[in-house]
This record gives C-alpha cells, sequence and structure tokens, in this order.
C-alpha cells in the first residue's frame, strides 16, 4: 500500500490502510468506511472518494462511493470534524445528482428565441457566444455585457468568473447570487470588524452557555448544525430562538421570540436597552474594545420594551428575559441567517445583533462570538475573491486604486484597463429590462426561480439580445437562453469551498464527466481564448487556477497564500486567514482582542428600526415570508429532480394560522402586489397568526417569488424576501390548486427488486437467519 | 437490553428524515425505507419522531411469534430480522401483530419488508445508517452508557405497556427525566413538549 491517495487515473481514493485514516479517526472503519474486501461480494472494488456535501454552507464531509466502472453509485457517511458522520437528506441524496438522466451532455444553442434548442457543437456555441460578445460590446459598449455567477462553484471557479469578466470581457458588470444570501451579514461585519466571515467555529457551540439564533430555521436549512444545539442544550446553554414560527428548534428553546418579520433591528435594539438600564454591559470591554457605544446607547435608549412589544407583536416580558439570559451567561454565542438578512434593513439587523454582543463582551473567546449560517456552500468563499461586483480578490475593494495596482500586477494587465465597480444582481435584472445590458452569461445560478418578482426577472431575461448558462441540468434560467454550456457537476473535479466558519475545505473528483460535458474552468478559458485573452486563461485545471488564487490573495486580510490541496488532505480544512504554509489557520478570530480595523476596535453602528418597503394596508394586511424546506436546496434545479426528496417535498404550501379558517389542505390564494398564486393550505399554530410562509423551491406556477418584492437594502442590495404585505383568500375548489411543477426528469430512487429466488449472500455468518439482502 | 442498540430520543427530532433517506441507502433493502416519520401533533406543533423495529425481547418478537411460517428469525444478539424472502407467504400476520405498527407488507411482492436493523453494517461493527447520519441524534445507536456518558443524565425506558400487556423491547427510548413512568405508556413515551402532553 503505497501513502499516496491518487490512483492512476488522478481520483483521490481512500487508502485501505487504518494507519492512511483521515485525521481524528481511530482507523478506516471508524472513518465511516469499509473496506471493500469485506463488503458485499457484488460490491466488491468499490472506492470510497472523500468529499463534501455540494449543497449548504455546512459543508459535511461524505464519502462518494464508485463502482469498478469507476461511476458514482452511493453515499457512506465520513467522520469529517464538521459532521461527525451526519447527514441531512439532501446530502445523502446528492449523488443521484451525478449520473441522472437529465444531466446536459452537449451544448444547446438556438440563434433566436422562436427556435427551440437544439444541440451542437461545442465550437458552434463557443463561435456563436464570442460573435455574440463582439458585436455586443462592439455596438453598446462593454458594460453592456454581464456575467452573473453563482455561489455553489468552487472558488478558483469564482475567481475565474471575476478575472472573465473583468480582463476577458473588460465589463464591469459581474456580480453572483450570493447576492441573495447573505450579503447583509458581510456587509455588517465589514463595518463593525473589517474582516467578513463569522468569528467562530461551529465547534464554539458546544462551549457556550446561551445560544442565540436570530431569523436561522436551523433544522430544516443547517440540518447537521442541529447537533452542536442540541450538545450545547445536553450541557445546560439557554437556547433562545427568534423567528415568526415554531420551527423544531424553537419548539425545544428556552425562549422562542416569534415577532413580527421585519422587526429584528427593534426587537434587539430593545433588548440591548433592557441589557443598559440593568447594568449588564461589560464596562471593561466596552472602554478598551470598542468605538461608537455612546451614540449607540444613547440610540437604543429609544427603544424600551413597551415599544419592541407594539412593534414586534410580541410580550415586553420576552425582550427583557432574553438581554438577562444573553448578557448575564458567562459566554454567549449569536447566529444568524437569512430571516434577519433578507431586508431592506438587513445590515442594520446584523448590525444590531453584533452591537449585543460587543455591548456584553461576547466576542472572541471559545464559547462567545457571533457568526452567519451560509446557505450555499461556498456562500463565504464564493465572494471572497473577485465575484462580487465591488469587490477584487482577496476582497480588494474595486475602488481602492492600491488594491487596484495590486491586482493589475498579478493579471498583467494596465491599471487603466480594469473596469470600476459594477451593480449588484437584482439591478443587473433592472438593467436588463432597460436595455443598458444587452448580453448576458449566467454561470451556476437560477435567477428565475430564485430572484423576487418574476414578472420583473422574465422582462429582463427576455430583453435581452444574447444570453448563455452554463449548467448541468436544463434549469428554468436555462431555458430561456440562446446558448447552454454543459458543464461538469461537483463530483466530476476538483477545488475548495470555504464554509461558514470559513474553513476552507477540498472537494475531490469522483468520477470522469460524461463525454461532452467540459468543466466551467474549460469554458471560461476557451471562451477567453476565442476573445482573445487565452494568455491570461492558461489553465489547466483547478489546481493551477488556485495557484493564482492564493499569490492574488497574499497579503490581504482574506489570505490564502498558505493553503494548499496538500494540507487540506492532511487537514481537513484550514480556516482564513492562513498566510504561509506552517499557519495554523484561524478558526477563531479577535482572540487578542483586535479586529481588523486599523484601530484593533469594534466599531459600533448606529441601527433605527424603519418599516419593511411594501406597505400594510386594508387591502394587503398580513405579512408573507419565504424560506426553505429541508428536502430542497435554493431554487431546486437539483433537487427537484431526485425521487427521494420529491417524495418526501413533492410541491409547495402556504402555512397559515387556524385562526383564518382553513382546512388543512384546502386551497388558498395568495395575494400581493405582484400578482396572486394558489397553494394548499398547512394549518398550523406554530405561525403567527399575521403571517403566511412559503417555501420558494419552485418556479411558477407556485413560485413564491412571483409574490415577494424586489425592494432592495440599500448597502448590501440584498432583495426583502422576507416580508411583503399580503392577504390571503378561499380559492374554490382544489383542483384549482395548480398541479406541482416537478422538474420533468424526476426519476425515482433505483430500487432493488425483491425476489423470491434471491440467494443468502455469501457472506451471511451462520446460525444469524436471514440478513437477508436482495 | 442488548449492549449496543438503537435510542430513540423525540425531543432531538426535527423531522428531517434524514433517517427515511439512509434507511433507502442501506444495502439490505436498498430503494425502500423501513423507518417511517410520526408528526405526534400535527396542526399544533411540529414535533416528529422516527419509528423504527423496536426489537421486542420479551415477549420475543410478537411478529415472529404469529407468524405462521416460521419466517422472521430472532438472531442470538437480539435482533429481529425481516421475513426470509424464501419462507415469507405475505399473509400481514406480523403487521397485525406487532404493538408498534412496524412491519409493511410489500404488496406486489407478498412480501413483509422490516426494519433489520442494518444487519448488514452492524454484523461488521458499523452502525445502522439511519443513527449514523442522524443530524441530530434523535437516532442514536450505542451502549446506554455512552449515550449518558454524551447525554448527562438522560433517561431511558425499554419497557411498554398494551392495556394489560407488557413488552420490553431491545430499542429503547429516552424520556424525560422527571417524568419517567414505569413502564412506559404505550407506542409513545411520555413526552412533554413545551409543556404540551403529546398523548391527549
Amino acid at each position: 500500500m503505497t501513502a499516496d491517495p491518487r490512483a492512476a487515473d488522478g481520483r483521490t481514493v481512500l487508502p485501505l490502510d487504518p494507519s492512511l485514516a483521515p485525521p481524528g479517526t481511530r482507523g478506516f472503519r471508524d472513518a465511516g468506511g469499509i473496506p471493500a474486501d469485506q463488503w458485499h461480494a457484488d460490491q466488491n472494488g468499490e472506492t470510497l472518494v472523500p468529499t463534501h456535501c455540494c449543497f449548504c454552507g455546512v459543508q459535511c464531509g461524505m464519502y462518494l462511493r464508485v463502482d469498478r466502472g469507476g461511476k458514482v453509485f452511493g453515499v457512506e457517511p465520513r467522520n469529517h470534524d464538521i459532521n461527525r458522520m451526519r447527514l441531512c437528506p439532501k446530502g445523502i441524496n446528492a449523488y443521484q445528482q451525478v449520473n441522472h438522466p437529465d444531466r446536459l451532455t452537449a451544448p444547446l444553442m438556438r440563434r433566436s428565441r422562436d427556435e427551440e434548442l437544439r444541440e451542437v457543437s461545442w465550437d458552434e456555441a463557443l463561435d456563436f457566444t464570442v460573435s455574440e460578445i463582439r458585436r455586443i460590446q462592439q455596438e453598446h459598449g462593454r458594460d453592456a455585457f454581464g456575467v452573473l455567477g453563482g455561489a455553489s462553484l468552487f472558488s478558483e471557479k469564482t475567481y475565474l468568473v471575476g478575472k472573465f469578466a473583468r480582463v476577458a470581457l473588460k465589463t464591469r458588470h459581474v456580480d453572483y447570487n450570493g447576492r441573495l444570501c447573505m450579503v447583509s451579514a458581510a456587509g455588517a461585519n465589514k463595518l463593525a470588524f473589517n474582516i467578513d466571515r463569522a468569528g467562530n467555529p461551529f465547534s464554539d457551540i458546544l462551549l457556550t452557555d446561551c445560544l442565540l439564533l436570530a431569523g436561522a430555521n436551523v433544522g430544516e436549512c443547517f440540518p447537521v448544525l442541529t447537533q452542536y444545539v442540541w450538545g450545547a442544550r445536553d450541557r445546560g446553554a439557554t437556547l433562545i430562538v427568534v423567528d415568526p414560527r415554531e420551527t423544531a428548534v424553537a419548539r425545544t428553546a428556552d425562549i422562542h421570540v416569534a415577532l413580527k418579520s421585519g422587526t429584528d433591528s427593534a426587537f434587539f435594539n430593545a433588548v440591548l436597552h433592557v441589557v443598559v438600564e440593568e447594568g449588564l454591559t461589560d464596562e471593561a470591554y466596552l472602554a478598551d474594545h470598542v468605538t461608537g457605544w455612546e451614540e449607540v446607547k444613547a440610540n437604543v435608549a429609544q427603544y424600551p420594551p413597551s415599544r419592541a412589544a407594539e412593534i414586534c407583536g410580541i410580550p415586553a416580558e420576552q425582550v427583557v428575559q432574553v438581554a438577562r439570559a444573553f448578557a448575564r451567561a458567562p459566554k454567549a454565542m449569536a447566529f444568524h441567517a437569512r430571516g434577519i438578512e433578507h431586508h431592506t434593513q438587513g445590515v442594520e439587523n446584523c448590525l444590531s445583533v453584533i452591537n449585543l454582543c460587543a455591548a456584553t463582551g461576547h466576542i472572541g473567546k471559545p464559547g462567545a462570538g457571533y457568526g452567519t449560517l451560509t446557505g450555499q456552500g461556498n456562500g463565504q468563499g464564493g465572494r471572497e475573491h473577485g465575484q462580487k461586483a465591488d469587490l477584487l480578490p482577496g476582497g480588494r475593494s474595486i475602488l481602492n486604486e492600491e488594491h487596484r495596482r495590486q491586482i493589475c500586477e498579478i493579471w498583467g494587465i494596465e491599471e487603466s484597463e480594469l473596469p470600476a465597480a459594477g451593480t449588484s444582481m437584482m439591478e443587473m435584472v433592472w438593467q436588463m429590462q432597460r436595455r443598458e445590458i444587452r448580453g448576458l452569461i449566467g454561470i451556476c445560478n437560477n435567477p428565475f426561480v430564485s430572484l423576487p418578482n418574476y414578472a420583473v426577472v422574465k422582462e429582463g431575461y427576455d430583453t435581452t439580445e444574447f444570453h448563455a448558462q452554463f449548467d448541468f441540468f436544463l434549469s428554468e434560467t436555462a431555458a430561456n437562453a440562446h446558448v447552454v454550456f454543459p458543464v461538469t457537476i461537483w463530483a466530476e473535479d476538483e477545488g475548495v469551498m470555504a464554509n461558514a466558519e470559513a474553513r476552507v475545505v477540498k472537494h475531490n473528483k469522483a468520477q470522469e464527466p460524461p463525454a461532452g460535458v467540459r468543466t466551467d474552468t474549460w469554458v471560461m478559458c476557451e471562451l477567453a481564448r476565442r476573445l482573445g485573452a487565452g494568455e491570461k486563461f492558461a489553465f489547466d485545471g483547478s489546481r493551477e487556477v488556485f495557484d493564482e488564487l492564493r499569490r492574488a490573495s497574499a497579503g490581504t486580510i482574506i489570505d490564502y497564500s498558505g493553503i494548499t490541496y496538500e494540507r487540506l488532505e492532511e487537514t481537513g480544512g484550514i480556516a482564513w486567514p492562513c498566510p504561509s504554509t506552517d499557519h495554523p489557520g484561524t478558526p477563531r478570530l479577535f482572540e487578542d482582542g483586535r479586529t481588523y480595523h486599523a484601530d484593533g476596535k469594534i466599531h459600533m453602528q448606529v441601527v433605527e428600526w424603519h418599516p419593511p418597503a411594501d406597505p400594510y394596508d386594508d387591502a394587503h394586511p398580513m405579512t408573507l415570508t419565504t424560506g426553505r424546506t429541508v428536502a430542497h436546496f435554493l431554487s431546486g434545479n437539483q433537487t427537484r429532480r431526485l425521487g427521494a426528496l420529491v417524495e418526501q417535498t413533492p410541491r409547495p404550501w402556504a402555512e397559515v394560522h387556524p385562526s383564518h379558517g382553513f382546512r388543512n389542505g384546502e386551497p388558498v390564494r395568495v395575494v400581493t402586489r405582484r400578482g396572486s398564486e394558489v397553494f394548499p393550505a398547512l394549518v398550523t399554530e406554530a405561525i403567527r397568526p399575521d403571517t403566511v410562509f412559503i417555501p420558494y423551491h419552485w418556479p411558477v406556477p407556485t413560485a413564491a417569488n412571483a409574490l415577494t418584492i424586489d425592494a432592495l437594502d440599500p448597502r448590501s442590495k440584498i432583495p426583502e424576501y422576507k416580508v411583503c404585505a399580503c392577504r390571503i383568500e378561499h380559492a374554490g375548489a382544489i383542483d384549482e390548486v395548480p398541479a406541482p411543477p416537478v422538474a420533468p426528469g424526476h426519476v425515482a430512487y433505483p430500487e432493488t427488486q425483491v425476489s423470491r429466488t434471491d440467494p443468502l449472500p455469501p457472506t451471511a455468518p451462520q446460525g444469524r437467519g436471514t440478513s437477508e439482502r436482495s | 437490553m442488548m449492549g449496543r442498540t438503537m435510542f430513540i430520543d423525540p425531543g432531538r427530532c426535527i423531522g428531517c428524515q434524514a433517517c427515511v433517506s439512509a434507511c433507502r441507502e442501506c444495502d439490505s433493502h436498498r430503494g425502500k425505507s423501513m423507518i417511517h416519520l410520526d408528526y405526534t401533533d400535527e396542526g399544533s406543533s411540529v414535533a416528529s419522531l422516527p419509528t423504527v423495529c423496536m426489537h421486542c425481547e420479551d415477549p420475543v418478537a410478537p411478529c415472529a411469534e404469529v407468524c405462521p411460517a416460521d419466517a422472521i428469525l430472532v438472531t442470538a444478539d437480539g435482533v429481529v430480522q425481516q421475513a426470509d424472502t424464501t419462507r415469507c407467504i405475505g399473509c400481514a400476520n406480523c403487521v397485525n401483530a406487532c404493538p408498534f405498527g412496524v412491519p409493511k407488507i410489500d404488496l406486489q411482492a407478498k412480501l413483509q419488508m422490516k426494519c433489520n436493523l442494518c444487519y448488514d453494517r452492524t454484523a461488521y461493527g458499523l452502525a445502522p445508517m439511519c443513527a449514523t447520519v442522524c443530524p441530530t441524534g434523535a437516532l442514536f445507536y450505542g451502549t446506554v452508557e455512552e449515550l449518558q456518558a454524551e447525554r448527562p443524565g438522560v433517561q431511558v425506558a425499554d419497557t411498554f405497556v398494551f392495556g394489560e400487556s407488557e413488552v420490553r423491547t431491545g430499542v429503547a427510548m429516552v424520556v424525560p427525566a422527571e417524568r419517567v413512568q414505569w413502564p412506559v405508556p404505550g407506542g409513545l413515551p411520555v413526552v412533554e413538549i413545551n409543556g404540551k402532553d403529546v398523548r391527549r
């Protein structure tokens, strides 16, 4: 047995020698693997490829089971630090995407939207794309072409998206779908700490005495993190959940604050008000480590619990309870997610939580700190290296002359050639409506389902003269395109992602892509070559891109220069900043009491609550809020095709309180100022009477985002998905509820046939009955 | 109670159905899940709990006792196996006999199917697939000492009453420490959630 885990075909396989088992495990079996020669006879020869789940920001470790033919056919739990063998239903079923019959295996093309998409050669698709890019940019300027990336891409690819837009296309218009995810938290973290990441690793949750979850439906969106929440509870931590719905975690919380959606900052200001009133602030910490406290203190004086009770629709006593529990705890942590970030005041909401942590001194210690839970697998890493409209690699600002000069030196271009800052994803769609952006390349995103106000999005895309999309399934957005490039799925390439802890993890290649499929890296480099920028894109795979990314991040706060593929494979993940190859990484921030501002202090910010963008009136008196369900991921393009997940949650619903008089399953029409749709009612006491909830993973005619508003936070430009005004109505007969838009390629699980003639397995131990295997 | 066994903790269940998906991955019945998820108080709460075979010890597996074809065998380590496909006649006696409502009949194949505690995995020292992946530890595989070391003060019950009958099981359920009653009333343990008793 050699120590090299790399097989001859380039795939990384788990060695069978127990001494080579992953770190932290006692042996191969402890790591969740089964020696191939002890598995069932018909599976002899399988290999287990260590990798991570493709879905959320937890980034659970898993093995993909690969058969003798080199095909992924199953999953096996892996004892990785992050998840310790746990997996959620999405993770368990993720492997079924890899060889799914819906995979795109040839480029699709049409010259106008009047035609059907047809299969063409790679040359024809690339040539047409390049000629359209040239035509649009020559006729309307370089900024008339835009690029929209995705935060499910490996970091190498997100780095390439930014470089491709600015160096090959020379356009300022590049942004990504992480704009819909956690940019509010990013904006708040930058303002307060000048570093855009969570402060603590997940494992700190186990050490805390008080855990505050604000707008974070951990049970459905980050199920594997629940083990940390329950672990904290086992050790006596107080659990506080702030959420308009009684989620699975809220159900067991010591304090569940079921506030009205869109009122979070009023609540947290009031909590801080009580902390001040009762003398629970950490004055020593405030004196040494904080700026802006006097202004914040004066502001929260305007938010007594009685005012929060009125704005938030909660008992005033809860404000006092939360303040005492959080401030008196020896160690307290606050985590938030889209529930407080998807707002026109998303940045302010996050700042109000940071203010609370800072005023109570709960920062930068084991079991004390803050964090945001990332929705997309690479939601953290996806914005670090230049895919975002205003950022260059390493989190450098595109507006900063010194930062621009540094990157131009690495890219080998003149500073005058580097475009200015672009606009955000939703703003780009508005520009498409106004014909300011006339051509678009979309990579790994599905705005037809995931952006708010579907009618505007559809009009924007329909207005474009040319639209190309990279995807491995024909998403709703890809179906609108002129060219669709069939690209690899996560298990067919290697690369890194940064999870919600800012821990960089390595994904490994488990199988060769199907014939006709290319990597996103190859397609971007080939387009760049045909556009005349080939020498700047001479990359042969992810490893070479990663090496340039490391160089481009060196010396910045988001420093990857000490992270190598080899180190990631040895350690199971390294948190940035990691400035040298002998640096252990930085799992916990601010342990020395200093932030990344020049003065080393937390810059507290005054937060003033203001009402949501969509006003309530007699015709729209209720709140519509949207979110996820555990079986599906984002726009559902991936999960709506997998039998087990479709079976688990085949369609969306409208969750309403019993006080409205609906029966379970009865059709309910939800009306907003953007339109109306009919859903089956899920009647439950677990939601506020003034609120309706719809999961958003489906396209029209049951798309929550046909109803939501495209109002943006002025700083982060995140849409206000979590609150808009609505009313609900009875919708007549049940057959008015439209058919669930299940993806056409939905396949049932490849079930093993049960047969009476199956022999007992050759490995069945004597006298142990029928360990029947069929 | 068996040495290493399954413990079910409804207070930790988030209803995610990872166990259901994982059970489909198990090689002894790949493609079919032998677990189902129950919602104990639907309409009022999101409370849920997974139902697995309880692997009855005393009386020994009612499903096996009533099987006219002797198709359900109990192994020396207490695992009640699913029906032997070469003997099962699909009569559903086991379905009627089980006090926990676990065995299911595949009507097409006329065969019984049920959880066999992932015998394909436990025989090699691995935990059952459902307990391995359960994101919350609502399903835990190990000894009661291992469980209590991880969760200080946890109380478990393995005896249930159904009318005048009492059943002791190989799989145990976690019950709130302050509400332990011996034996636990049939089917569901006493579980108080946010002050609500789910038996009502």
